[in-house]
């Protein structure tokens, strides 16, 4: 920290110089919270070769840094949008239409693990899951149900899977063809981005090679028959979430983005076919500067990389929308009531960040699955942000702030640096299989965790401000009912009873058949979801055919 | 005669992929001392309890954010008896509601760490515990 780099223009400065050398600092650790060094003071020195024109421009115009829309939240706020699912697909029924009458715009489903992982609810491996962090769907019985009462057509869902994405998508296009509801007027979400996964969240199907062939099928199918869907949300929240630094997660999610855009490419597409329905998906960490300029960094790499490497000419493909979660390894299990102050502030940067939707952590989720209580609180915080605060009503607000500018410059040329690192690794794949991101991240997780237990870094009730007895006493548990797995098994065996195993083992020799062919794999599966082949029957085909992944073991 | 170290070794049980808390004490028990074997991701409690025995540890540290610990705790305590480690000092830590963790505790699993915990204090606790029980790998 060293105020004397400049050139000194006027005396003021030399004053404010001379005052800051002479006066006596806090003892605190001038950093952002991904431990980057933070100056007592910008000045237009720090932002000198900034271009109006080339840097910011207006919103809605190339590089986006000010906003994907011209006029931001004047023309219709983010949608807010609460991850929701826990139990049986009844019980997250119940939840999602309890949203709804809140005045949430827009669903959001969380899979158990067994789902995630693509095991059925009565698999051996699912022992004690089932349920448990998110809604178990094994069939399109489950995914039925799920949406039992809410238009599909009308309504954006947006779901987070990942490996068996391709199966869960081929469920939701099938259940809505039951309810009569035309493909191409369905709206939302998948994740699906299997990358992260890999690097960062761990729930995968099968090696990254087969898994991208699968992605791309998607892309390809989806760009014709269901048009309106973002086929992958290339997301940097689990990467942060598992402890890497602000620049890492903006520049490995980037680095992800392009690598499908390469891949949809190379599968023969035009990059304007699919590159508008890449949607993105951020944490909202505490250091309110830095995610900020986050956000706008994020905007102005993709636009010019899409525009100017990827020769994408439908100026939708050059704009970076996201959505954002607030972070919930910043919430304590000390003081819990603290988090929702914690959350407010994440929200907020994430809505001057100019976020496209946004999801904000009930105070009791580092304890359990949150109460419709606390889901309502962390709702509500949306609702003030928006309502009361004002801050909607101008757009890019922090435009123009030397500090903030020269943060967004900042996190542009470290994600730049990363790039670089990427393709000396030989690409992402190979970064993947050598665990280049996995290491990365652990040595930042390590790092921050090493801050705090120093007292370089400060958590309100955990290193200071800590109260004897301060657990979690006053809050009552969400908790998921004992009889949800045996309940699941039922379904199951119902439906293994009642289907046509005839119908069932055709459809699950043609995908096999597909795996080999290369025929797209997205068509087999609505067609197996049809015939009520189950999610871990589905999944088995696919490791049968494509083998497993061996993550690299990283300390 | 030197003092045989510490042989740790940290299980992901269940599906759950979340290996941050896993890893970062993995790396802290390493740091102060401790051998530190770590299972990596997806792993069944038998295989956990196989790699328990094959490795000869004096702790057993599992890490479950998914919720099923109830079920899983309990599976890796019984196969590490099966497997004659019933005396391993088992410790865990994650998401883990606090009546939970009391009724897991009574059922012999010596210490759960809750979010926010220091981990230079589980390696110390892990060290004094295991010279309680005098037994902390005995002399080479």
């Amino acid at each position: 920290m060293n105020p004397t780099t400049s050139v000194k223009h006027t005396d003021s400065q030399a004053i404010w110089e001379a005052a800051m050398q002479k006066a006596r600092v806090r003892e605190a650790n001038f950093t952002t919270i991904s431990g980057e060094e933070l100056q007592p003071l910008y000045t237009p020195d720090d932002v000198a070769d900034l271009d109006f024109e080339r840097d910011l421009g207006y919103p809605g115009q190339f590089p986006y840094t000010r906003g994907v829309h011209p006029t931001m939240y004047r023309g219709r706020l983010w949608t807010m949008r609460q991850f929701a699912g826990f139990g049986t697909a009844a019980q997250t029924n119940e939840r999602f239409k309890f949203l709804l009458d809140h005045g949430q715009t827009g669903l959001s489903v969380a899979f158990d693990f067994p789902t995630l992982m693509g095991y059925d609810s009565d698999h051996a491996y699912s022992l004690g899951e089932v349920g448990q962090v998110g809604v178990a769907i094994s069939s399109l019985e489950d995914m039925s149900t799920l949406f039992d009462g809410i238009p599909m057509g009308e309504v954006s869902t947006s779901m987070t899977i990942n490996g068996p994405a391709p199966i869960m998508l081929g469920f939701y296009i099938a259940a809505a063809e039951k309810q009569g509801v035309d493909p191409k007027t369905l709206r939302g979400t998948i994740q699906n981005d299997i990358l992260k996964e890999y690097q960062a969240q761990h729930a995968w199907l099968v090696a990254p090679e087969p898994a991208l062939r699968m992605i791309t099928d998607m892309m390809v199918y989806c760009s014709e028959h269901v048009p309106q869907w973002n086929t992958i949300s290339i997301s940097g929240y689990h990467i942060r979430e598992a402890g890497s630094t602000a620049a890492q997660e903006l520049a490995f999610t980037l680095a992800n983005g392009m690598e499908y855009v390469r891949r949809g490419v190379a599968a023969g597409l035009d990059v304007d076919q699919f590159a508008p329905r890449l949607s993105f998906f951020f944490d909202s960490h505490l250091d309110f500067f830095e995610e900020i300029s986050k956000f706008r960094a994020a905007r102005r790499i993709w636009a010019r990389k899409m525009r100017d490497e990827f020769g994408a000419k439908d100026p939708r493909s050059w704009m970076l929308r996201f959505h954002t979660q607030t972070a919930g390894v910043s919430l304590t299990a000390q003081q819990p009531e603290n988090n929702i102050v914690r959350t407010a502030f994440e929200a907020l940067a994430a809505v001057l960040g100019g976020t496209q939707s946004l999801h904000t952590n009930s105070m009791d989720e580092t304890l359990a699955l949150p109460t419709e209580k606390s889901v309502k609180i962390a709702l509500r915080t949306q609702q003030i942000i928006a309502e009361e605060t004002e801050v909607a009503h101008v757009v890019d607000p922090l435009a123009g702030s030397y500090f903030v500018e020269a943060q967004t410059n900042r996190l542009e040329a470290d994600a730049a640096k990363y790039f670089e690192e990427i393709e000396n690794a030989g690409g992402v794949v190979p970064a993947i299989e050598s665990g280049f991101f996995q290491s990365e991240i652990h040595r930042s997780a390590v790092r921050y965790q090493r801050a705090i237990e120093k007292g370089t870094k400060h958590v309100v009730g955990v290193n200071c401000y800590t109260e004897e007895n301060a657990g979690p006493l006053e809050i009552e548990l969400h908790r998921i009912d004992k009889g949800v797995e045996s309940e699941q098994h039922a379904r199951l065996a119902a439906l293994r009873a009642r289907r046509d195993d005839a119908a069932v083992k055709r459809e699950l020799d043609a995908i096999h058949a597909a795996c080999r062919s290369g025929a797209n794999l997205l068509e087999r599966f609505i067609a197996a979801a049809h015939v009520e082949c189950t999610l871990g029957e589905i999944a088995q085909v696919l490791r049968d055919e494509f083998g497993q992944f061996r993550e690299p073991k990283i300390l | 005669m030197v003092q045989r170290k510490i042989r740790v070794l940290i299980g992901k049980p269940g599906l759950d992929g979340h290996d941050r808390g896993a890893k970062t004490v993995a790396s802290v028990l390493r740091d102060s001392g401790m051998e530190v074997i770590y299972t990596g991701l997806h792993q069944t409690p038998e295989m956990i309890a196989e790699a328990a025995a094959q490795e000869d540890v004096d702790v057993v540290g599992l890490s479950i954010l998914s919720g099923a610990h109830m079920q899983l705790f309990p599976r890796v305590r019984e196969e590490l008896a099966a497997r004659g480690m019933g005396d391993v000092l088992l410790v865990g830590g994650g998401i883990i509601p606090a009546d939970d963790m009391a009724q897991l505790e009574s059922q012999g699993f010596t210490k759960l760490f809750g979010p926010g915990t220091n981990t230079e204090e589980i390696a110390k606790w892990i060290r004094e515990e295991m010279e309680r029980r005098g037994d902390s790998g005995g002399d080479l």
